[in-house]
């Protein structure tokens, strides 16, 4: 039957030597012998592998929302006289804070989001839609909750970095004298709020990743990204919303509140901040909350 | 965190005994149903299945069968509405990763990870399965030469041709060792020389004491491969055995089909005694086409072509069908459709 055709140019005809070569393949194989960690581990790496591949990419849109931000912020409007915003926020933070110091903590709460959410969602809708790749992934030898866990790691990790990016831009960009006032305040905080965030925010994407359709991807910027963002204490601290007492307590609604309030806590405590305990709570408590609703729809995608 | 807690995978002792523990494949009342709002879909209903190791298997039935949704159950990804099945003596639905440790599987769909590289997709997976990076990637270049894509090493995943992909497939469900491999609809979208040469390197692989499952709606590729084959169709097994038993069992005769240019006058059968004839066990007429079975077929179709002519009739088309998975589906469903 085969000798009538001429072998494809893809190779492989079953002549011997190949006929051999898959025969050892199949008997003289390294015994496997996979443990969750080193599952675990394989996968991360893998994760890695992908991030380092597309490094460029990444670290361009890591950098661009904050670079932009403190461009405009903490350079154009100091020189051009924007009494408004700086006014304002000024007023907030009562007494002499410049508003690049009121905005490093908020914009890398909002980095989490962007890093932390979309850098878990957007993978796994790409996973899940077209040929299923996450099928590849969940035949590996561990639990499928397991392969979540691993997604929000993965996701958190990417959140850490994004958000750590934000210190040297603003760090270095802003017309003189208006540069943040920054210095870690208390490493312990500062650490918990940055690894609870980042998770908070994975799972956050994985849930979101997972129980949303694909094809309304571009209504969840609009309906959760950006009122998330905007009313996430990004450019002002939460105390200053006491003038508007409704509003203040609606944002506690907003995980990126806490996110932003915890990072002030640790970096510019001048600016004033939410008490850290309701911040560990709300950080932690998420993390969980989300992080099981998410593995549960997870789990219920890929398993039919 | 489960991983911090144990550094080993637990798994469960194979809970069955006997032929089933030995058994690659069982499966006893495997059922799925899917709900919707639209009312259930019963998927698969009902199959028992027993594939020894060391076998060639084929699922042959034409598309939504359920062939996929059993091959699903199997490699755990679809979880079973009723019924029990074992994969290498463990509990599908209790014991899913001791089963997954040792499977592999090819799905019909291109799982490959787009994001990496060929040789990355074969070392990644390695290391899935616990393999260090370096015999990973020592496991890797062995594949990629001895499935001939030695060219194609660094290349990303999603520049393969639909062969090269499969191929790569294949070899990706091999890094483990799997004890079953699964394959379903691997030649599907192929072209004709691409689905031969995987044919070959599927026969070589089972030559080599690989257990493999394989579901398919090409008559020829279960022909051509499998040791046994279960015909299955809306969800449940018509016909199970080897080719031989299956063509002697379901009655699978030889099938001459006489064509007219008119409808078959309705009483022609009768009045041609063509029941009566030696061998025949089954006369079916379908508008234009009279189709005998028949165990003896030498000389019946000359011997229909005569009465027909004979009764003033036209004939447009004649041929015979030699006993075949074609003959025997066409067997089965037939009478399913009857009743």
């Amino acid at each position: 039957m085969t000798t009538t055709l001429q072998p494809p140019d893809i190779g492989a005809k079953a002549d011997p030597v190949a006929a051999d070569a898959i025969a050892a393949l199949v008997n003289n194989a390294p015994v496997p012998s996979p443990t969750l960690l080193k599952t675990f581990n394989a996968m991360m790496a893998r994760e890695f592998r992908v991030l380092g591949r597309n490094a460029v990419s990444t670290f361009i849109r890591s950098v661009m929302q904050p670079l932009l931000f403190v461009f405009v912020f903490a350079y154009v409007f100091p020189k051009i006289g924007g009494g408004i915003m700086v006014g304002g926020a000024g007023a907030a933070a009562r007494g002499g804070v410049n508003f690049a110091t009121v905005l490093v903590p908020g914009l890398m709460g909002s980095m989490f989001l962007m890093q932390g959410m979309f850098g878990t969602t957007m993978p796994l809708v790409m996973e899940f839609s077209w040929q299923r790749t996450i099928e590849d992934r969940a035949l590996a030898p561990v639990p499928i909750r397991v392969l979540g866990i691993q997604k929000i790691c993965a996701g958190a990790i990417q959140a850490f970095i994004g958000a750590l990016i934000v210190l040297p831009v603003t760090y270095f960009v802003h017309a003189a004298g208006q540069g943040p006032h920054i210095h870690v305040s208390d490493w312990l905080v500062f650490v918990l709020v940055m690894i609870g965030a980042s998770t908070l925010t994975a799972a956050m994407g994985l849930l979101l990743g997972t129980a949303m359709d694909p094809r309304k991807m571009q209504m969840v910027f609009a309906v959760v990204l950006m009122p998330m963002t905007m009313l996430g204490c990004v450019y002002y601290p939460w105390s200053a919303l006491h003038a508007i007492r409704w509003l203040q307590i609606l944002v506690l609604l907003n995980p990126m509140v806490y996110m932003s309030e915890g990072l002030r806590a640790a970096l510019t405590p001048s600016t004033g901040y939410m008490p850290i305990w309701a911040v560990m709570l709300a950080l932690f408590g998420g993390t969980l909350i989300f992080g099981f609703l998410g593995l549960r729809t997870f789990r219920n995608r890929v398993i039919n | 965190m489960t991983a911090s807690t144990s550094g080993t995978v637990t798994e469960q002792a194979p809970d069955i005994s006997g032929d089933a523990a030995s058994a690659a494949i069982r499966t006893e009342g495997l059922r799925k149903t899917y709900k919707s709002s639209r009312g259930d879909v019963e998927a698969v209903r009902g199959i028992d299945l027993n594939v020894p190791q060391g076998e060639f298997f084929g699922l042959l039935g034409p598309n939504g069968a359920g062939k996929s949704t059993t091959i699903g159950m199997l490699t755990t990804l679809v979880a079973p509405t009723g019924g029990r099945a074992w994969v290498a003596g463990h509990d599908v639905e209790k014991d899913t990763v001791a089963v997954k440790r040792r499977i592999g599987v090819v799905t019909q769909n291109n799982t490959l990870d787009m994001q990496l590289t060929v040789s990355e997709n074969l070392q990644f997976r390695s290391r899935f399965f616990g393999l260090t990076a370096k015999v990973a990637r020592e496991r890797a270049d062995q594949l990629i030469d001895a499935f001939g894509l030695g060219d194609r090493r660094n290349a990303m995943a999603d520049k393969l041709s639909g062969g090269q992909a499969r191929r790569l497939l294949i070899a990706r469900a091999l890094v483990h060792r799997p004890d079953v491999l699964f394959l379903d609809e691997p030649t599907a979208g192929l072209d004709p020389q691409t689905r031969v040469n995987l044919w070959d390197i599927l026969k070589v692989l089972h030559g080599s004491g690989q257990t493999v499952l394989l579901t398919t709606h090409y008559m020829e590729e279960a022909e051509a491969l499998c040791d046994r084959v279960a015909v299955i169709d809306h969800g449940k097994v018509l016909a199970f055995g080897t080719q031989q038993q299956l063509k002697e069992d379901a009655g699978a005769d030889s099938i001459v089909t006489v064509r007219l240019d008119a409808a078959i006058p309705s009483d022609f059968a009768e009045r041609a005694h063509i029941s009566a004839l030696p061998g025949v066990t089954r006369v079916e007429a379908d508008g234009d086409q009279l189709r005998v079975f028949s165990r003896e077929p030498e000389g019946l179709l000359g011997q229909l072509v005569s009465t027909a002519t004979a009764e003033g009739l036209h004939i447009r088309d004649a041929s015979e069908q030699k006993p075949s998975l074609e003959t025997v589906f066409l067997t089965l469903t037939g009478r399913e459709y009857r009743e």
